[in-house]
């Protein structure tokens, strides 16, 4: 019996190095998890029924382009669309004997925190299900949490790998920006957009960031890493400087339990060896929101206008060329892409783009330059991922404002092209609450040996307790 | 700097949207809200400060000039909603 709740991907691949199951095996067991829980969760649009490759099984989110296997992003424009090519992380995934158990849910072109703007309706949290699994990855990081998928890939704009991971119990990374390709991956804000890893453990994440990081001719936004990634194996923080930066762990909204369980966490570092010490980013949690609410929907204005209804994807109406333009654009689009569409038009138009999108992409600097400085003095930051846990469906839908409060935390650094990984600390009101490391730009496998270590300290359990009776 | 309901129909028409009358006015308030709050990077002088296009710092990527086969004719139009020989087929301009 293989138990998918709590097999890691690396224990999966020594169970097949070792002949102890087969590949058909493997697949079978999370497709059987899948077809026995998946009604409830809807972590997947989409399953593929036989194993393409002999290794570890794995999920990717719907906007990840894969050939042969329709690929949504979640939207309606794309419910038919069946990529005839593989995007470089698909490719890299085969490449590396990884065959695709399915597609994810995820918000439509991935503008959410919540899986509630998929055109095809929510996932739902494992450890809850009137709650949300967090996103725009979530049913990704729902999949993994859920015993779905041993490992899955996601992709961060904003935050969205980091906070469902954070909302799931999972291990979650965006990596720095232009370390892993962007070839064949549905654009949302191309200056923002990464793939990345969500599992089990630090471990499984550096694995599979190993697997797909590094240049790619295709998308001339990456480069190659500085050295290889490095599976972490540290069991103490010795000789780690952990920076405290006060905005972004005493940011307004963060909830007690939240803080409580980050705190713990900080006190274990010291516990680990590391030395700790407060810092400040002043403008970098203040303005991080507004400047990534004017940087992100203006580049998704301009992503999204390939959505003409004239080459792939939904078409509706005839007669007028424009009219079949503006049909299609209106019909093909849920309520958050067009309010992005809007708000980035609006930011790029005459007239207002020095006062929006210039001055926004000047705070961005200003934003870069703070991460600079705190990482003069330190080698990681620390704070919490989300300022709450897992939110229940429906309480954030009406208020976008609310809804991009989400991710006030995990926006910064990724303005400034950041890395940064979410480890689970610890429960609050019984749900997992996520501890976000940031590191300077190149800096995984510090990040990765400083998370391994405190996950083994920690020790989370990472099963959702009312899945935990449950036989896979 | 608020919206008014003319620059709602103005950027929707820039952005190729034909909204209906439900979408243009909640469009309008949640707008003037978001832009309200995104508005606040106006309050800081960054007039020394050079702008962040791209966070890392890449000059002149080159490729190899190397001619490599393209995508056959059949598979770039494999998701056309529809098509005529081996072009993209449209509605007329102005019909």
């Amino acid at each position: 019996m293989i138990d998918t709740l709590r097999l890691t991907a690396e224990e999966a691949m020594g169970l097949l190095e070792r002949r102890e199951v087969s590949a058909a095996e493997l697949f079978a067991a999370y497709r059987d998890a899948i077809a026995e829980r998946d009604g409830d969760l809807h972590c997947f649009l989409t399953t593929v029924d036989e194993p393409s490759h002999d290794g570890v099984p794995i999920a990717l989110k719907d906007l990840i382009g894969t050939k042969g296997i329709r690929t949504t992003a979640g939207s309606r424009f794309l419910e038919g669309y069946v990529p005839v090519y593989d995007s470089t992380v698909a490719a890299r995934c085969k490449a590396a004997g990884l065959p695709v158990l399915g597609k994810t849910n995820m918000d439509e072109f991935a503008m959410g925190s919540s899986t509630e703007n998929s055109a095809y309706g929510p996932s739902r949290n494992p450890w809850d299900p009137t709650r949300v699994p967090g996103g725009s990855s979530g049913g990704s990081a729902a999949a993994v949490a859920a015993g779905l998928a041993p490992w899955a890939l996601g992709s961060d704009t904003g935050g969205s790998i980091k906070q469902p991971a954070a909302l799931t119990g999972t291990v979650g990374l965006r990596p720095t920006y232009g370390t892993v390709s962007r070839y064949g991956i549905v654009a949302f804000a191309s200056s923002l957009d990464q793939v990345g890893p969500i599992t089990k453990t630090v471990r499984d994440c550096a694995l599979l960031y190993r697997t797909i990081a590094g240049r790619d001719p295709a998308d001339t936004t990456t480069v190659d890493l500085p050295a290889p990634v490095e599976i972490p194996e540290a069991e103490d923080l010795r000789g780690l400087r952990v920076g405290i930066p006060r905005e972004l762990n005493e940011a307004e909204g963060i909830e007690p339990g939240v803080k409580a369980a980050v705190e713990a966490a900080i006190d274990l570092c010291r516990e680990l060896g590391a030395e700790l010490g407060e810092c400040e980013l002043p403008r970098s949690v203040e303005y991080g929101m507004p400047c990534y609410y004017l940087v992100a929907p203006a580049e998704a204005s301009s992503n999204l206008a390939r959505y003409d209804g004239v080459r792939f994807g939904l078409r509706v109406g005839d007669g007028d060329f424009e009219a079949m333009q503006e049909r299609t654009r209106d019909e093909g689009f849920g309520d958050e892409p067009k309010r992005r569409i809007m708000l980035g038009t609006y930011a790029l138009s005459a007239g207002y783009y020095e006062a929006f999108y210039g001055q926004a992409q000047k705070v961005r600097t200003v934003i870069g330059r703070e991460f600079a400085a705190a990482f003069e003095r330190f080698d990681v930051l620390v704070s919490p991922t989300s300022p709450t846990v897992a939110f229940p469906l429906g309480a954030r839908t009406e208020n976008p404002l609310a809804m991009y409060l989400s991710d006030v935390l995990t926006i910064p650094p990724n303005m400034a092209g950041l890395p940064g990984l979410s480890i689970p600390c610890g429960l609050s009101e019984g749900l997992p609450v996520g501890l976000q490391l940031i590191g300077p730009q190149f800096s995984e496998n510090t990040i990765f040996r400083a998370g391994h270590a405190l996950e083994r300290a920690l020790a989370f359990d990472p099963v959702p307790p009312r899945l935990a009776g449950a036989a896979a | 700097m608020a919206i008014t309901r003319d620059d709602v129909l103005h950027v929707a028409r820039l952005a190729r949207l034909a909204l209906r009358e439900d979408e243009i006015e909640r469009l309008q308030v949640q707008l003037n809200a978001i832009l309200d709050a995104v508005g606040k990077v106006s309050e800081l002088d960054l007039s020394d400060v050079p702008p962040t296009s791209h966070p890392l710092a890449l000059v002149n990527v080159f490729g190899t000039d190397e001619p490599e086969p393209c995508l056959p004719v059949e598979e770039a139009l494999a998701n056309a909603p529809e098509r005529e020989g081996d072009f993209f087929r449209v509605p007329a301009e102005g019909a």
